[in-house]
């Protein structure tokens, strides 16, 4: 296979590294002279000095017979234009773009660039998975040595079997409002039911946290 | 008529001063705060926001949602054909004008569906006429 590779940085020319020792045909194009230069010193002619996103360029890279275009440079705007490049201008039929604002996933895909990758989504989601299942964000420190915090009430939560007045809460712990899922704001008074679903916000001090989060998300008994 | 401006250089900061002194809402945006006070005269009314506008959230801060028009006017094109990509394809902004300095990129964005403009082809063809040759 031949597969382009805009972006010289750690990520590009590693991924060259590994497609040239697998065997395939890599073209790294990269801005910089003296980074294109030490790909070229390191892994053989497969370095060209010049920005991917412009045509002339691709065309001197032989975009249009590459079976594979990838964009990895450290900006999603460039990412974006070089894999429009190459798709529109010289039919690559397999484009991937790297992307570090996650958010722009969506984007990417309405305009045409349908494999993304995205290193912060990665880590995001190994993060996500060693963090406690529905944690207590924080919202406000008080002076006064309490704190503002937000709790989503999950399926299955004990304390969606009870009166919001029979919940037992840490001492000096306080629900001051829910927002439903409808996105409604509510009241809290001891006859509220809490849903699942349900945003809390809470004042408690920093170390009834934990306390309160397990009477809140805990599992029924 | 609202507009929201990417970029505050010479051709972004008198564009958003015409706007406002013809009493359009107009926001303006540049990552270098700096740009407002050069660019923009104390009387500007509108609204200045520091940030990347290629990043949705800042778009949205700028009012995208409600906005009748997006003018991307900074010194990258990649920045401007994305912006103006997300405008007009994620925000359905009705009026989108994208400056474009590559001719190349240029046609392929104009045949790809935005108003795009090209300083350096207009410039170019300018230059020409007037030198007579």
């Amino acid at each position: 296979m031949y597969i382009v590779i805009v972006g010289g940085g750690k990520v590009g020319f590693y991924l060259a590294k590994e497609l040239v020792e697998a065997g395939h045909e890599a073209l790294v194009i990269e801005r910089d002279a003296a980074k294109a230069a030490e790909i070229a010193e390191t892994l053989g002619e497969i370095a060209m000095r010049g920005d991917g996103c412009e045509a002339a360029t691709q065309e001197r890279a032989g975009s249009g017979r590459a079976d594979l275009f990838i964009a990895v440079t450290g900006d999603d705007e460039d990412n974006l234009v070089a894999c429009q490049v190459a798709r529109h201008k010289f039919n690559v039929k397999r484009v991937v773009a790297r992307i570090n604002n996650p958010k722009n996933e969506v984007i990417f895909r309405k305009l045409g660039i349908d494999v993304t990758v995205s290193a912060t989504s990665v880590i995001l989601s190994q993060i996500e998975q060693e963090l406690p299942e529905h944690p207590l964000i924080p919202l406000l420190q008080l002076r006064s040595g309490f704190e503002i915090v937000e709790v989503k009430i999950p399926d299955g939560a004990g304390s969606l079997d009870a009166k919001l007045g029979d919940i037992v809460l840490p001492d000096q712990s306080m629900i001051w409002g829910i927002v439903d899922t409808e996105g409604n704001p509510q009241v809290p008074t001891p006859d509220t039911h809490l849903r699942a679903g349900d945003e809390v916000v809470a004042v408690t001090l920093l170390e009834s946290q934990e306390a309160l989060r397990a009477a809140l998300t805990g599992p029924s008994r | 008529m609202k507009v929201v401006i990417m970029g505050c250089g010479r051709v972004g900061g008198a564009l958003a001063t015409r706007l406002d002194a013809e009493n359009h809402e107009v926001t303006i945006l540049d990552l270098n705060e700096y740009q407002f006070q050069r660019f923009l005269p104390e009387s500007f009314g509108g609204r200045k926001i520091t940030g990347n506008a290629v990043d949705q959230d800042v778009l949205r801060r700028a009012g995208i949602e409600e906005a009748d028009a997006f003018v991307a006017l900074t010194q990258g094109d990649n920045r401007n054909a994305m912006a103006s990509q997300v405008a007009k394809h994620i925000f359905n902004v009705p009026r989108v004008v994208c400056r474009l300095y590559d001719p190349i990129r240029e046609e392929m964005y104009n045949e790809l569906g935005l108003r795009t403009i090209s300083p350096t082809r207009v410039g170019t063809k300018m230059v020409w006429e007037e030198l007579g040759v």
